[in-house]
C-alpha cells in the first residue's frame, strides 16, 4: 500500500508500513540502480578506488554493527577493535594453522568473535553508562595485549599475513574479486540488520535503550536481549574483521588499537545513531576522508575529532538527520 | 624436610621484608601519580557526571606548555612550573565553557563523545605543535640522587612525586569539605537543580571543577615526564591506569581515587616485582574487569538507585 504524503517526515499510518523493507516503489528502484552501479564500478574506475570501495564496504559492516549495539540498544562500546581483531586473527590462523576452506573459517570467525561479545554481555548487564564505557574500552585493548604476549599464536607485534580467500579452486586475487566479496557480504549484512530492526528482537533493543526499567516492565527479557545484542554486535565486527584480513593482507596488533575503536564510533556519531543509511554514509565518508588529506599527517584525526564535537553540539542525528531535514525542506518547498 | 640455618633464615626473611617495603614505596609513588590523573576524572564526573576520555590529552598538552616555557622560553624551572598551572587551569575551564556547556539536551553517551572528540584534536594537533618524535623533558630533580629511609632506598623524583601529590591531595580534600566552592561542587553533585535553586551558580562551578581538574592532571604530567618520555602518546598508558584506580576506588569518592591509585600503584610493582614484568601493564585491566563484576561501585563509591 501506497500511502499519499500527509504531513510530517515519516508518517506511517498502519503497522505494516512500520515494519516494511522499503519504503516505497521510488525505494526499490534506487535500491536497484543501486545493485547495477555497485556492479558496473570495478569495470569504470581505477584499482586503487576499488580497492578503497571494498574498504568502505568492510567499514559499513562494522558500523552497522556498532550501531546495532549503540544506536539501537544503547549500550556503548569502546572496544570493538577487539571484537575486529578476534575476527581478523580466527579467520586467518584457522586457514593459516588447521588449513579451514574460507568459506568455512570465515563464518567461524565471525561467530566466534559472537561467542567473545555475548561473555562480555554478561559482566556489561551490570554496568550502565560510563562503567561500561571503561569496561568495554579495557576490553579491547585487552584484546590487542594478549596479542601482542601470545606471539606463539599470533605472531606477535610483528603481524602475519592472512592467505587469499578461496571458493574451492577458484582464488580470489587482486581488488576486483576482493571488491564484489566485500561488497555482497556488505549488502547481506546491511539487508539482515534492517530485517533484524523490524523483528521483534529488534524492538526489543529500542525498547532497552529508551528504557530498561520500562521495558522489563513490558515482558523484555533484559539478559537475553541485552547479551544478543553484544553477540550480534560482536558478530558484525568479526565478519568485518575477516574480511579487513583478507583484503589488506596484513594484520598486526597496532591495526586494532583504541583509535580503531574511537574511528567506528566516529563514523556512526557522524552518520547517525539508530539509523543503518546513517551508518553507510559515517563509514564511506570516514574511509574516504584519510585519502584526500593524506598530506598532513594527523589532519583526518583532528578532523574527526572536530566533527564528533560539532555533530553533538548542532545536529544530534547526523548526516542521517540532516538529510531528512534536506528531504523534508525540499518536499515542502516553497513553504 | 630442609631445615635452614637460623641467622640465615633471619636474614633471608630481612630481605623479603626489604624488597616488599622497596616495591610498596617506588609502587606507591606511581600509584600517586595515578591518583592525581584518577582524581582528575573523578570530580569532573562528581559535578558533570562526565566521564572525562581528554582528561590524559588535556594534562599531556600542559606538559608540552611546561616544556616550551622551558626549552624555548629559557625561564627557570618553578616559574615556568607555576605559569604551566595557571595555562593548565585556564585551559580546563576553556574546554568546559566552549564545548561542553554548549552541548544542548546532552545525554551522557553524548557527553562522552564530545570528551572523545577533544580527545583526538589535542592529540593530533600536539602532533602538529610540537612535533611526534619524542623529547626529554628537563628537570632540576635527579634520578640517580637517592635517599635511604632505613633499608628502603628513594629516588629524589620520586620523594617529589610523593610529596608533590601528597600535598595536593590533602589540599583538595580540605577544599572540597572546608572551602564554600568546595561544598558547592559536592551540592551540585548530589542534586544540580536544587543546588542552583539554593542559588548556586552552577554553570561557573563546573567551569572551576574542569579547571582544577587540568591542573592535576598537568601536575601529573610534569612529574611524569621526566622519568617516562615526552611525546603525544605519553599519557595514553597512564589515563588507561587512571581510570583502573577510578574504578577501583568507585568513581564518585575523591578518597577512593587516592586510594585506588595508591592500590594500583603497588598491586603492579607486587606483580611486576614477584610474578613477571610482562604482566605489569595488564594488571590494570584484569583490575578493572573483577571490579566491575564484584563490585561495581568500587571500594569506596556509592551506589546511588536512579528512577525510570
Amino acid at each position: 500500500m501506497n500511502v499519499p504524503y500527509a504531513g510530517g517526515m515519516d508518517v506511517r499510518t498502519d503497522y505494516l508500513q512500520e515494519i516494511r523493507l522499503f519504503r516505497s516503489m521510488a525505494a526499490k528502484c534506487w535500491f536497484a540502480l543501486l545493485l547495477v552501479v555497485l556492479l558496473v564500478i570495478p569495470a569504470v574506475v581505477e584499482g586503487y578506488l576499488v580497492y578503497l570501495l571494498a574498504l568502505a564496504a568492510v567499514h559499513i559492516i562494522i558500523a552497522i554493527g556498532l550501531n546495532l549495539l549503540i544506536g539501537y540498544t544503547g549500550q556503548i562500546s569502546l572496544g570493538h577493535a577487539g571484537f575486529m581483531a578476534i575476527g581478523a586473527y580466527a579467520s586467518s590462523l584457522l586457514m593459516l594453522k588447521l588449513q579451514f576452506p574460507f568459506l568455512l573459517a570465515f563464518p567461524v570467525a565471525g561467530l566466534i568473535a559472537g561467542l567473545f561479545g555475548l561473555l562480555l554481555g554478561f559482566p556489561a548487564l551490570r554496568l550502565t553508562g560510563p562503567y561500561l564505557a571503561i569496561a568495554t574500552l579495557g576490553f579491547g585493548i585487552a584484546v590487542a595485549q594478549v596479542l601482542v604476549k601470545w606471539d606463539s599464536l599470533s605472531g606477535g607485534s610483528i603481524g602475519i599475513h592472512p592467505p587469499k580467500p578461496s571458493f574451492g579452486p577458484f582464488i580470489l586475487s587482486g581488488e576486483t574479486h576482493l571488491y564484489y566479496l566485500a561488497i555482497v557480504m556488505m549488502l547481506f549484512m546491511t539487508i539482515g540488520a534492517a530485517n533484524l530492526m523490524r523483528s521483534k528482537i529488534g524492538r526489543a533493543f529500542i525498547a532497552i535503550r529508551d528504557s530498561d526499567i520500562a521495558a522489563t516492565a513490558m515482558g523484555v527479557n533484559l539478559t537475553l536481549y541485552k547479551t544478543l545484542a553484544f553477540a550480534v554486535s560482536a558478530f558484525y565486527a568479526g565478519i568485518g574483521g575477516s574480511l579487513f584480513a583478507h583484503l589488506v593482507g596484513f594484520i598486526s596488533p597496532e591495526s586494532f588499537n583504541l583509535l580503531v575503536s574511537i574511528q567506528f564510533l566516529s563514523m556512526i556519531v557522524i552518520g547517525g545513531l539508530a539509523s543503518i543509511l546513517g551508518s553507510i554514509l559515517g563509514a564511506i565518508l570516514l574511509t574516504a576522508l584519510p585519502y584526500f588529506l593524506s598530506g598532513i599527517k594527523n589532519l583526518p584525526m583532528v578532523i574527526y575529532g572536530a566533527c564528533l564535537i560539532l555533530v553533538v553540539m548542532f545536529e544530534p542525528h547526523g548526516l542521517r538527520g540532516r538529510w531528512g531535514k534536506i528531504r523534508l525542506y525540499w518536499r515542502l518547498w516553497p513553504f | 624436610m630442609h631445615i635452614s640455618h637460623p641467622a640465615r633464615r633471619t636474614s633471608d626473611l630481612a630481605l623479603f621484608k626489604a624488597m616488599l617495603a622497596q616495591l610498596i614505596v617506588s609502587g606507591l609513588a606511581t600509584g600517586s601519580l595515578y591518583a592525581l590523573l584518577a582524581l582528575g576524572l573523578v570530580i569532573v564526573y562528581k559535578t558533570s557526571n562526565v566521564l572525562n576520555f581528554a582528561q590524559g590529552e588535556m594534562a599531556m598538552v600542559s606538559t608540552f606548555v611546561a616544556f616550551t616555557f622551558l626549552e624555548t622560553l629559557q625561564m627557570p624551572y618553578l616559574w615556568a612550573f607555576l605559569l604551566a598551572i595557571v595555562a593548565s587551569f585556564l585551559f580546563g575551564a576553556a574546554i568546559e565553557v566552549a564545548l561542553l556547556r554548549p552541548a544542548t539536551n546532552p545525554t551522557p553517551l553524548g557527553l562522552i563523545i564530545v570528551t572523545l572528540g577533544v580527545q583526538q584534536v589535542l592529540y593530533g594537533a600536539a602532533g602538529w605543535i610540537w612535533g611526534y618524535d619524542t623529547k626529554t623533558f628537563p628537570s632540576p630533580l635527579s634520578d640517580t640522587k637517592i635517599y635511604r629511609l632505613g633499608r628502603v632506598v628513594l629516588s629524589e623524583v620520586n620523594l617529589w612525586i610523593l610529596t608533590a601529590s601528597i600535598i595536593l591531595m590533602v589540599a583538595l580534600l580540605l577544599f572540597f569539605r572546608y572551602t564554600r566552592v568546595g561544598v558547592a561542587m559536592r551540592a551540585i553533585s548530589q542534586n544540580p537543580t536544587t543546588a542552583r535553586l539554593m542559588g548556586t551558580r552552577t554553570p561557573w562551578v563546573l567551569s572551576l571543577t574542569w579547571a582544577i581538574a587540568s591542573v592535576l592532571g598537568a601536575v601529573a604530567g610534569m612529574l611524569i615526564a621526566p622519568i617516562t618520555f615526552l611525546d603525544p602518546n605519553m599519557m595514553l598508558n597512564p589515563l588507561l591506569k587512571a581510570f583502573a584506580a577510578a574504578t577501583l576506588g568507585g568513581m564518585n569518592s575523591l578518597a577512593g581515587a587516592v586510594v585506588g591509585g595508591g592500590s594500583l600503584g603497588i598491586l603492579e610493582n607486587l606483580v611486576g616485582g614477584y610474578l613477571t614484568p610482562e604482566l605489569k601493564d595488564s594488571v590494570a585491566f584484569f583490575v578493572i574487569i573483577l571490579v566491575l563484576c564484584l563490585r561495581p561501585s568500587g571500594l569506596m563509591g556509592r551506589h546511588y538507585r536512579r528512577r525510570v
